[in-house]
């Protein structure tokens, strides 16, 4: 063997290697350029409502005071969403990965990615023309029963159309979500550790405390972000389904507005600074689900030691 | 604290298809008793068998009785769960849970079986199984880091402390060295010969010397060919396996001419 037959790069492995690190290197650059170039838009659009004298704003009160209480609105939105959808969604992931009989587990499985294949738009109908008059009564219920706790004060709206209807309607899209997400992590569980539990005498739920759900903990919260996401942007279905206004605590009387639903509402409408102001709310909303994420990120990998990845 | 194990007539199915056929053996109380044969002979599928986890995989039964002590562990109203907390087991590959620290994977099966446990009462279980193990003394300063920082024969060993923490009557032993180096296999080997005066001890081996090395009495498995079930061909003092079996196929195999 002679050195030149070492050094020389020949055949079309080697050109096929450049060519796939190139194209990676490229999708990566993009992606971030991307990122980058919808930043930057929403920055330089949104500068003029940020510096604006703060009767020009809508409201006459500045920039924070008009976003502030959608901000609070989009998030009670999202985090009833979330508290509604995420005990469904881990139970029906477990059921269909670790109780169900095998064929009964596929259908379900596809039943629920069917969930995520209806558009929002579907949802948003549903809602405002069933949904919220179905649960108008219980929502008087609630008020009767409950109003001493603020979320539930009456009156009850007797349309329906409440931000508690319009996080119920959100739950149900992020439910497959988060469910399918989950159900592919559960399935991934190594059968060495649930073995491990079941050697020892652990119950099928037992066995799921011990090996499954540690195991699953950071993809759950990672689906559980996800969820949040779109929980946090959807507009259609919002829009459709809450009749906004006011911030208010309860959540069973008509008011509070997300940020989605808002710049949709308006957006066709608006021109000037009510625009810039409208891309200034949304800046906002890019910011909290990037604050939500890096959260996320900082949650799991608090527990990398114990991950069981080392 | 230790029971005998008596199987009788036991054919093993996943499926339709018969994985082993026709088992008889006695294992006697307090001493090691090791499996050997080809791969795909059915000793790890009738180890299984012995503490109900072979039905853990879908479409798994037997036929026939396991007898602890005379009591049928296929009897009508029998919980393989109660079963599988009184006959401990260790797998191939060290498995200890990787959420949790030393101290709790030791404590994981006393928990499930007995809910309520003091402090005071912990500290002395880890420290005496950690013990039993031949562990205590690498991992006594380190109890609450992860399990799995370990190396492979510590990690094995904290499988085995963490299945006589619960003080099962038999431990099942599935190849526990095969993914272990020299040394962390003598240490186990060491271990299991102190296991015994304690514990009844099965243990499913590849390596013939250590079957000589740390058994009782030897099981000789074999399989007539693909498809076909596996049999228990010999079963006798280790002794007597090793040097003189009566079978042709114990001694093709013991000796080294297979086939």
């Amino acid at each position: 063997m002679t050195a030149t037959s070492l050094t020389s790069t020949q055949g079309a492995g080697r050109a096929g290697d450049k060519v796939f690190s190139g194209a990676a290197l490229a999708a990566g650059c993009l992606i971030l350029a991307v990122l980058f170039g919808v930043a930057l838009f929403l920055v330089v659009q949104a500068i003029p409502a940020l510096t604006a004298p703060a009767d020009e704003i809508q409201g006459g009160a500045g920039f924070f005071t008009y976003i502030g209480p959608i901000v609070v609105g989009t998030l009670i939105a999202a985090v009833i969403a979330l508290v509604i959808a995420t005990p469904i969604a881990i139970g029906v992931a477990l059921f269909i990965s670790h109780f169900a009989p095998r064929g009964l587990a596929a259908g379900l499985g596809y039943v629920v990615d069917l969930l995520a294949a209806i558009p929002s738009v579907v949802y948003g109908a549903w809602g405002a023309a069933f949904l919220a008059k179905e649960i108008s009564p219980i929502y008087n219920w609630l008020a009767d029963n409950m109003g001493w706790l603020p979320i539930f004060q009456g009156p009850a709206s007797a349309t329906g159309k409440t931000i508690l209807t319009a996080g119920i309607v959100l739950s149900v899209m992020v439910l497959p979500i988060i469910t399918s997400l989950s159900r592919e992590i559960f399935l991934q569980t190594p059968k060495l550790h649930e073995e491990a539990a079941l050697a020892l005498g652990a119950t099928r739920w037992e066995m799921i405390r011990m090996s499954v759900l540690p195991f699953a903990r950071p993809g759950i919260i990672s689906a559980i972000m996800l969820g949040l996401g779109r929980a946090l942007g959807e507009t259609m279905a919002v829009a459709l389904v809450l009749s906004s206004g006011a911030l208010t605590a309860s959540l069973i009387q008509s008011g509070n507005q997300t940020i989605a639903a808002e710049i949709a509402l308006n957006f066709p409408e608006a021109s000037g600074l009510k625009v810039s102001t409208l891309i200034a709310a949304g800046l906002v909303l890019f910011v909290i689900t990037l604050a939500v994420n890096m959260l996320a990120r900082w949650i799991i990998s608090r527990h990398k030691e114990f991950s069981g990845a080392n | 604290m230790s029971k005998r194990i008596d199987v009788k007539d036991l054919n093993v199915y996943y499926g339709d298809f018969l994985a082993v056929e026709d088992v008889t053996i006695n294992i006697e109380a307090k001493s090691v008793t090791a499996f050997i044969g080809p791969s795909g002979c059915g000793k790890s599928t009738f180890l299984r068998t012995l503490n109900r986890m072979h039905e853990v995989l879908p479409g798994a039964r037997v036929e026939g009785e396991v007898l602890l002590d005379g009591d049928n562990l296929y009897g009508p109203g029998v919980d393989p769960v109660t079963v599988r907390s009184q006959i401990g087991m260790v797998f191939q590959r060290p498995n200890p849970f990787p959420t949790m620290s030393i101290r709790d994977n030791v404590l994981a099966g006393v928990k499930l079986n007995n809910k309520k446990i003091s402090k005071g009462e912990a500290d002395v279980l880890v420290e005496r199984s950690l013990q039993g193990a031949n562990l205590w003394n690498e991992v006594k300063d380190r109890l609450e880091k992860p399990g799995s920082g370990l190396s492979g024969g510590q990690q094995q060993r904290l499988c085995i402390a963490r299945a006589i923490a619960v003080e099962p009557q038999v431990i099942l032993m599935d190849e526990p060295c095969s993914a272990l180096d020299p040394i962390s296999t003598l240490a186990i080997e060491d271990l299991i010969n102190e296991l015994k005066d304690q514990y009844t001890v099965v243990i499913v081996t590849h390596n013939m010397q250590q079957a000589a090395r740390v058994s009782d009495k030897t099981a000789f498995f074999n399989i007539a060919g693909t498809g076909k079930p596996g049999k228990l061909i010999e079963f006798g003092e280790t002794q007597g396996i090793f040097s003189n079996p009566t079978q042709k196929a114990t001694e093709d195999y013991v000796s080294g001419r297979f086939g």
